[in-house]
């Protein structure tokens, strides 16, 4: 390796991984928050078989399944401001990747939801427990703990799809590596060292992962 | 009469399920529904809590008549609340403990403060003889404790009747005893109890009435001695012969 090849990776090194730290984990951050709500949202409507508003959910999902991330962010960032709705970059970014991996994440939380035996709600009823009450307190903590791992996955996806957020301006992790490439043209070194930087963002992710899954444990420690 | 069970209709898409089943029990009453597998015990169960909808009949429950095939939502969550229900499997709340597991129904379906549930819980808890594992899942439990705290968790909310459904269909021999010895326990102390059952022991002992049931219709009701002693129907006398031959 040339000296200024080994003086570029070790100037934009720190550069790359302050944008990640900075706008790519809360970018993943905020959108993860938005996908698990909204997520949870449709699930429930559909396991509580909510008429009419349910058609909606399988629409929504059908569309957000069946089109490009890259695409949907271009219609959002692009697209609207044609009709007058102008979203900065980042809310934009928040927006499509949230509600993108919210359309996954609802099928998971959907099967995880009714995995959980019927059996479950009968008890819940026979005890003068409300439905929600049921909900909050018997399905949703073992329908998500089992869904843990599956939402885990989700995140690390999401983590890396915020890349594609440079595609609309957004300036973080990827977008710096493009920007500093521009100036010095190190393609080849300057990515490897983007996708190490992704690299360490999700192993730790994983780690995390591993430790949550050991903390919920299962009840009493016996898998069901 | 506390409840009087009238004229229950059920089908599933082209069977008949229960073809009018009518029943009157009184406070104090330990009913043992009998009949081979497939005669609608369960279901009949499962429409006197709207765990399934009946396509007709009605109940008169302490002198208020409930349809049982279409009730408010309101009227079902009241008519619960003085019900309690043992199911076969016993499901337990998995993500609760024992202790929770009992307190749950008290402090989010009834009302009560944690404190006050958790005495009476544990009250119950003593009475099934598992105050010893208040901090355990019940997958760390046999299947005999489980339907103990099941029962706890069913007398905990002070119900006027409760619908045991095959309470120990489920278990291994070796632990149907004790869970068998508490609900004797509790119909002494005076538990009206209608108990879908396959163990004559308990039918023949400790219920003091019968309903046999077959092909979602009633073959005979009858005081548990009479029944098992001098029945009226030919099928009921066939049924006793089979079983004394075991």
């Amino acid at each position: 390796m040339t000296e200024r090849l080994w003086g570029i990776l070790t100037d934009s090194f720190p550069k790359m991984l302050e944008y990640g730290i900075k706008v790519t984990i809360p970018l993943t951050i905020l959108s993860f928050a938005l996908a698990l709500t909204v997520a949870l949202g449709v699930a429930l409507i559909q396991y509580a078989r909510v008429k009419g508003i349910r058609q909606i959910c399988r629409f929504y999902i059908w569309i957000t399944r069946g089109t490009p991330l890259l695409v949907q962010l271009y219609i959002v960032f692009y697209g609207l401001p044609k009709i007058g709705i102008v979203l900065d970059a980042f809310p934009s970014a928040v927006i499509v990747l949230g509600l993108n991996e919210a359309a996954y994440m609802a099928e998971t939380i959907r099967g995880t939801l009714e995995s959980v035996s019927a059996g479950q709600l009968e008890a819940g009823y026979c005890v003068g427990m409300s439905w929600p009450k049921i909900m909050w307190h018997v399905v949703l903590p073992q329908a998500m703990r089992t869904a843990f791992p599956a939402l885990s996955n989700s995140m690390i996806a999401m983590l890396k799809e915020t890349s594609m957020a440079a595609t609309i301006t957004v300036m973080e992790l990827f977008r710096q590596a493009q920007v500093i490439n521009g100036r010095v043209y190190e393609p080849l070194a300057l990515y490897i060292e983007a996708a190490l930087i992704y690299l360490i963002f999700c192993t730790i992710l994983t780690w995390l992962q591993h430790r949550g899954e050991k903390k919920l444990g299962s009840y009493g420690g016996v898998r069901t | 009469m506390m409840l009087e069970i009238r004229d229950v209709k059920k089908r599933f898409g082209g069977l008949t399920v229960l073809d009018g089943i009518s029943l009157d029990v009184e406070k104090g009453d330990v009913v043992a529904v009998l009949g081979p597998s497939g005669s609608g015990k369960t279901t009949f169960l499962r429409c006197l809590n709207y765990l399934e909808t009946a396509d007709s009949g009605s109940m008169t429950f302490d002198g208020e008549k409930f349809d049982l095939h279409s009730t408010g939502k309101r009227e079902i969550a009241r008519l619960r609340r003085k019900t309690a229900f043992v199911f076969q499997n016993y499901n337990l709340f998995l993500n609760k403990t024992v202790l929770q597991n009992v307190t749950l129904g008290l402090t989010s379906g009834m009302g009560m403060d944690k404190k006050k549930a958790e005495a009476v819980a544990l009250e119950m808890l003593e009475k099934v003889g598992m105050a010893d594992k208040l901090q355990n899942y019940p997958n760390q439990l046999s299947g005999g404790q489980q339907q103990r705290v099941a029962i706890a968790r069913a007398m905990a909310t002070k119900p006027e009747i409760i619908y045991f459904d095959e309470p120990t269909s489920a278990l291994d021999p070796e632990l149907i005893g004790e869970v068998l010895a508490v609900m004797r326990k509790l119909a002494e102390d005076g538990m009206t109890m209608l108990v879908v059952t396959h163990e004559m022991d308990f039918a023949r002992n400790v219920s003091n009435k019968v309903m046999f049931m077959e092909g979602g219709k009633v073959v005979e009701t009858a005081p548990s001695k009479q029944f098992f002693e001098n029945p009226a129907e030919e099928r009921v006398k066939e049924f006793i012969r089979k079983i004394q031959n075991l």
